[in-house]
């Protein structure tokens, strides 16, 4: 049983990773007796599970995932929403508070219309059929103001950080309100357009830099930089 | 047939930003209303072509290659060259371009480089004349988007007029009714430099060189191709609402002061 | 028009060849990843006069729905050239060679896309000749594997490809298009390096068997130091953002 390469090596599709007795888990395939990359990424072992964490990948959708996405058609009984996925997501309208079936086309408008976005979350997805959200919960439904920013979904677990901790130092330092979508969308809201601004940035350094260390400290820095180290405490749970 | 096109694929709020913050006085790139992005140009590229060029215009990417070919000239022009614009929209360049044959706004992109260019009478034709009524050089400008982040127009045009500036044709002498060429080459006579400048309307507000995100907002759009003289050769409104006097007349005051900023900088490259 | 002459020799006494070059001896490669902005991956190539442009768009919805695949992505491939790529104007209307090469660039990479992650999708590969020198589809095939790479489309291997021909009688790699146009044969050939396996190979020309095989080992090891280069091409950006910020920030804290 042999790891070829150090953790958090970067790693190309191909390249073996491991041989003999370990499990191959994400981002890697095995092969006779080895375990080969299939992404480009940064090489991990958990006990003797190996994968890789890659750079750039499309969203995949899970079953509990917050997301966010924008209406894109209304149909007879729910919404076709895009959520940055391969496939598009589907949102029945009974799940949605307060309404009964049958809804009238013209009902369904009224909640949702083409071009709205929402903050929704994954309650099904399998490989043969499209994705199915849900806007009932709290902190779901639609967004009305702030500003959206893209990354590559696989730096979201970098922007989240280990028990929330990114997200909470960005949150308090630039005290924008920040909805964090499994899907690669982000949006921030903030007092001012200055604050919206730092926040921006702040999240396209973080997908620029997340296979590198030192990136909190650097982050904190830069926000205090330009926003001359004020400190926010929120009154609502992140 | 044109039909209408499809809705922009941005979400409600985000296009909201985009109109808000124009009006107030910012734009989401933090530009003014009449600065153009960072603009690079590089010349000789491709060096098959006669001429060539790539520019970069904000993020948007563009080449352009000239061919120079001899050919039949036009019957009612026996003695003048022949220009022709063509653009592609590649797929490679846009999640929104779909291979296949030029569609319409690949064909107007062509079109509207190709109007400022004759227009203001840019390459000498006369002298391209080789063998009156028998035998012309024919100037093939291809315009080929590498990756759009919007006003393909004047980056295409900007590429264009790089690339016919470094343009060259191989010397050449007529035997027996056949062109031969010779060792040397000549740079394509070139009298008249026009620079197309575009804006978007957004709100009541006219914004110089409109980003992707600025072309999926606005209500409408005009393009003025300004030749060396600073008067007017060519335009193009284009979009689904309209334009009013005034914002025509002062979009088209504000391409002429601009125009000059962007032919230095043209120049300066091709040199 | 242009009268081009046919070359004396297209290998002296000495082995050298037109460029310069020993019989044995790949043009000068360079490679660029992720630059474009809106593709999903991106990749750039220049080998010897060749400059190949090549995107990834995907897995993203199959439009039309009728031509998604149950079980996996469908593969698109659409080989491209600009119509300033070659000596003479190209007209920009697809050839029949360009459908030919569209359709063995994509059987090139198909075996090595894991398309099953994700049916009823499409996996769309846009090459984009921008200048042609022979082995342009060789060198397509290297952009598109690291094209693919930079999407984060996952693959069981990068596909390196690489052509060998003959010569003034002797097998030679990677012929420019001239040596194509007055040579005795050419094969491209693509590899699988992880796995030795061949997804690629077409020949034009004459080759007795020896020669075949010693044609085929020649490319083989081509494709071998090619894909070194594919390797290091893809994990520079990276490893350049890591130096870059990873030494800044020991700089300051005074490390």
């Amino acid at each position: 049983m042999e790891l070829n390469l150090e953790r958090k090596q970067l790693v190309a599709p191909g390249e073996i990773v491991a041989e003999g007795g370990y499990f191959a888990g994400d981002n890697v395939y095995r092969e006779n007796d080895k375990i080969f990359a299939s992404r480009l990424g940064l090489v991990e072992v958990v006990g003797n599970r190996v994968y890789v964490v890659p750079i750039k990948g499309c969203y995949v959708p899970y079953v509990d995932d917050p997301v966010i996405g924008r209406i894109v058609d209304v149909g007879m009984s729910g919404w076709s929403v895009d959520i940055n996925a391969p496939y598009p997501a589907l949102l029945p309208a009974s799940e949605t508070f307060g309404h009964r079936q049958p809804f009238p086309k013209a009902d369904l408008t009224k909640i949702f219309d083409v071009g709205d976005l929402v903050l929704a979350k994954v309650i099904a997805f399998d490989r043969t059929r499209d994705p199915l959200i849900t806007v009932k919960g709290p902190e779901l439904g639609k967004a009305t103001s702030g500003r959206i920013v893209k990354i590559s979904p696989t730096k979201i677990p970098r922007l989240i950080g280990r028990k929330g901790s990114m997200i909470s130092t960005l949150k308090k330092q630039t005290g924008c309100q920040i909805m964090v979508g499994q899907n690669g969308i982000v949006l921030v809201s903030g007092k001012s357009s200055e604050d919206e601004r730092v926040a921006v940035s702040a999240i396209y350094m973080i997908e620029r830099e997340a296979h590198t260390r030192g990136l909190t400290d650097r982050i904190q820095e830069m926000i205090r930089k330009e926003l001359g180290g004020r400190e926010f405490v929120s009154g609502k749970a992140s | 047939m044109s039909s209408t096109p499809q809705r922009s694929p941005m979400a409600r709020i985000e296009q909201r930003t985009v109109v808000d913050m124009i009006s107030r006085g910012k734009r989401i790139d933090e530009r003014s209303s009449t600065d153009y992005r960072d603009l690079k140009i590089e010349v000789g590229v491709i060096e098959k072509a006669n001429g060539s060029a790539q520019v970069f215009l904000g993020k948007t990417r563009v080449m352009v290659g000239v061919k120079v070919e001899t050919g039949d000239p036009f019957p009612d022009t026996p003695n003048e060259g022949i220009l022709t614009v063509n653009a592609e929209l590649v797929p490679l360049a846009s999640p929104s371009f779909e291979p296949g044959p030029p569609d319409e706004n690949s064909i107007e992109l062509a079109r509207v480089v190709d109007r400022g260019l004759r227009e203001s009478k840019a390459i000498d034709l006369e002298q391209l004349c080789v063998d009156a009524g028998k035998k012309v050089f024919v100037v093939f400008v291809d315009v080929y988007i590498l990756d759009h982040d919007g006003n393909l127009i004047d980056a295409s045009a900007i590429a264009s007029l790089a690339a016919l500036l470094n343009t060259r044709i191989r010397n050449y002498e007529i035997k027996d009714g056949e062109v031969i060429y010779k060792p040397g080459y000549t740079p394509l006579p070139i009298k008249n430099r026009p620079i197309t400048v575009t804006l978007a309307k957004i709100g009541n507000s006219l914004v110089v060189d409109p980003c992707l995100e600025e072309e999926q907002v606005m209500s409408a759009r005009l393009t003025a191709a300004i030749e060396d003289s600073g008067g007017v050769c060519a335009m193009q409104k284009g979009g689904m609402e309209g334009l009013t006097i005034e914002e025509l007349k002062a979009a088209v005051q504000i391409a002429s002061k601009k125009a000059n900023e962007i032919r230095e900088k043209i120049l300066e490259a091709a040199r | 028009m242009f009268q081009e002459k046919r070359p004396e020799r297209l290998v002296d006494l000495n082995g050298s060849r037109l460029d310069g070059r020993k019989l044995d001896q790949l043009r000068q490669i360079k490679l660029e990843v992720g630059i474009l902005d809106k593709a999903d991956g991106s990749a750039y190539v220049e080998q010897g006069k060749n400059r190949i442009l090549v995107a990834v768009y995907g897995p993203r919805e199959a439009h039309p729905k009728h031509i998604a695949l149950p079980d996996r992505a469908v593969v698109r491939c659409r080989y491209h050239m600009a119509p300033f790529s070659t000596e003479e104007r190209k007209s920009p209307a697809p050839s029949r060679r360009e459908m030919e090469l569209s359709k063995v660039i994509r059987e090139a990479l198909e075996p090595a896309i894991l398309s099953e992650n994700y049916p009823r999708t499409t996996i769309d590969i846009f090459i984009e000749v921008l200048q042609s020198d022979g082995g342009s589809r060789c060198a397509a095939i290297t952009g598109a594997s690291l094209a693919l790479a930079d999407a984060g489309i996952p693959m069981k291997s990068l596909v390196s490809a690489c052509a060998v021909g003959k010569i003034g009688s002797q097998i030679a790699l990677d012929l420019s298009d001239l040596e194509d146009k007055y040579g005795e044969a050419d094969m491209p050939v693509a590899l699988m390096p992880s796995f030795n396996k061949i997804t690629l190979v077409q020949m034009d020309g004459s080759l007795m068997l020896e020669e075949f095989a010693k044609a085929l080992d020649m490319a083989v090891d081509s494709c071998k130091q090619i894909h070194e280069m594919q390797k290091t091409a893809l994990k520079g950006k990276y490893l350049l953002i890591k130096e870059e910020v990873e030494e800044e920030g020991s700089e300051r804290s005074g490390e």
